[in-house]
């Protein structure tokens, strides 16, 4: 013990104390490995509790008859579902939920991805930009909802600033559009969400070592090509995480949607988590609710297990 | 510099000044409106400056929402102190102390963290009503430490795993066991992941809605955005004051934000498992 005490410094001492972890008496270890254990379990078992017992008592009301005030947990099978999928309504948020992630990810990854480029140009002042392009993310989606209805009310707003560029025949009315409300929600939601994209890329690009884009442009490359054939290749990573998180976020709006539009005109800014709510909290049908609910878990199952899976390596260092 | 380089400098800089003011231009709106008399508050002026400086909107906000105002103060600064301290050991379990199974379980945290809460809703009303929690301030701030222990568990482990594993080696040869290691080496340098998993529990406990207005709808004690989306969506309230309230609920986070904007940035890129 004294010897491996003696030798600092060098690379032996790891080799040293490593065996002397081996040779200290195990019971000392065991003992705390225990506390650690138990320390852990209060938040093992809320978890579990909290989470995963939920997600399965979730899927179990969606198989019975709880559709009244009064619960009621005969077993139906999946009535539910199936009353669900012939549900109109349900086929209108899947269409929204496509325009809404359609228009949601391509500003966020598109703009996320331009501002992180121009921002890793040496710019004077950078960190304003970036507070300005961020700033949105640290608001509400509520108070983000109130300032947009505000600002896509088709008699002024937006409206207003393009009738005095002299483009007054140009006067969308966004949200209330029947058919294409879910698109100009997507304008506020972006507004929000494109800096935390935006972040993810510039650490990105922060993270790619200044050689190898000197090797290519000494390759004679410009920059279209470094960026086309090395920068957006070796961001895949990061725009694979923005797809999930993006994606993520576009399955459970819910807070701008309530302080925007609702449900819109001809449901055309109703999503699967309104769906959810005014079925469950407002017209107390609670295992349609929970199959909305259970529905939306499941598709998230698709955007979560592959990302945990890709992150699974990084984890386990 | 040649004339190309320079205006493509020019450009650049140009593009970031005009996408900075897209970024701040609800903001400005909402400043801008909420300081305007009702009588004022015209859809044809709207981008026009208020003529004085006129608080009664403000005034008027928050007397509204005064009281939402601060059960959101009495929710989000216990929920976001007691989650950060969970977190904390939680994640000098998950780095220090990984017994057999334990990166298994941190995964089995990730996945919740992940999830929809539309999933867990249903159960979770029932479960606080058996534990007469439903519709109670300490009600909402248990539910908000439980689901902030998986994000809280995983900021403070990748912060814990860049500590060395010869410093706790010393420890213990020191005779430090389980909580020596932690009060004695890992708590005192771990501020700054204090500092950026604080400041990110209290962004998202305040901006919360979803479960405001599920666990906690009553207007007395509603949160603080339960109460905006109330005001703004009975359709009789003027935009000047609507506007002023959304700043009011804005407020807090934004002023930390400004002050802390760094580590909200450590936050959002920890936040995704990256960086």
């Amino acid at each position: 013990m004294a010897t491996s005490n003696s030798v600092s410094v060098t690379g032996e001492r790891t080799l040293s104390s490593a065996g002397l972890a081996v040779r200290k008496p195990r019971n000392w270890l065991r003992g705390d490995m225990l506390i650690a254990i138990l320390v852990l379990t209060p938040s093992i078992i809320a978890v579990a509790l909290f989470i995963y017992s939920f997600i399965g008592w979730t899927f179990y009301i969606s198989t019975v008859k709880w559709n009244s005030v009064i619960i009621d947990y005969t077993f139906v099978g999946l009535k539910n579902w199936q009353r669900l999928f012939q549900d109109d309504r349900f086929y209108t948020d899947l269409r929204n939920l496509v325009y809404y992630a359609t228009g949601f990810m391509t500003q966020c990854i598109v703009f996320g991805f331009i501002i992180a480029s121009l921002l890793d140009q040496k710019i004077k002042g950078e960190a304003f930009f970036r507070t300005a392009v961020i700033f949105p993310f640290a608001v509400s989606g509520i108070v983000t909802g109130v300032a947009w209805r505000w600002l896509l009310q088709p008699t002024t707003g937006i409206n207003l600033l393009f009738a005095k560029i002299g483009l007054t025949n140009f006067h969308p009315v966004w949200i209330s559009d029947p058919n294409y409300g879910m698109w100009a929600v997507t304008i506020p939601a972006a507004w929000q969400f494109t800096g935390y994209v935006m972040a993810l890329y510039l650490a990105g690009l922060r993270s790619i070592p200044q050689e190898v884009r000197e090797a290519a442009a000494i390759d004679g490359a410009g920059t279209y090509t470094i960026y086309r054939y090395v920068i957006i290749p070796l961001l895949m990573p990061v725009t694979f995480t923005a797809i999930v998180l993006t994606g993520m976020n576009s399955i459970r709006v819910f807070d701008l949607v309530s302080a925007m539009n609702g449900s819109g005109p001809a449901l055309a800014t109703d999503t699967l988590a309104f769906f959810m709510f005014q079925t469950t909290f407002g017209a107390y049908r609670y295992s349609l609710g929970a199959a909305i609910g259970a529905f939306m878990m499941i598709l998230s199952a698709f955007l979560v297990v592959p990302y945990l899976r890709s992150m699974r390596q990084e984890v386990e260092q | 510099m040649s004339l190309q380089r320079i205006w493509t400098r020019g450009a650049i800089y140009l593009v970031l000044l005009a996408l900075a003011a897209f970024y701040l231009m609800p903001f400005y709106v909402m400043i801008i409106t909420g300081l305007k008399p009702y009588t004022d508050v015209n859809v044809t002026r709207m981008w026009e400056l208020p003529k004085g400086f006129y608080l009664g909107s403000f005034l008027e906000a928050w007397t509204k929402v005064a009281p939402n105002f601060v059960n959101s103060m009495l929710i989000t600064i216990p929920a976001a102190l007691i989650s950060s301290f969970i977190g904390s050991i939680n994640g000098y379990i998950f780095s220090k102390w990984r017994f057999r199974g334990a990166d298994t379980i941190f995964m089995l945290f990730l996945v919740g963290m992940f999830l929809p809460y539309q999933g867990i809703l249903i159960p979770l009303v029932q479960t606080l009503q058996v534990l007469k929690l439903y519709g109670t301030i300490i009600g909402l701030i248990l539910v908000h430490c439980i689901f902030g222990i998986p994000i809280t568990a995983l900021l403070f482990r990748s912060y814990f795993a860049g500590v060395p594993n010869e410093l706790l080696d010393a420890a213990k040869m020191d005779g430090c066991g389980f909580f020596g290691i932690y009060r004695w080496i890992l708590l005192p340098i771990s501020m700054p992941a204090f500092a950026v998993v604080l400041l990110w529990q209290f962004t998202s406990i305040w901006n919360d809605y979803l479960i405001g207005l599920v666990v906690l709808s009553s207007p007395r004690l509603a949160p603080i955005n339960v109460a905006v989306q109330n005001i703004a969506g009975s359709f009789t309230t003027e935009w000047n004051v609507q506007m002023a309230a959304a700043l009011i609920a804005a407020l807090p986070t934004i002023i930390v934000y400004l002050a802390l904007g760094k580590l909200f940035m450590r936050g959002l890129l920890a936040g995704s498992l990256k960086g």
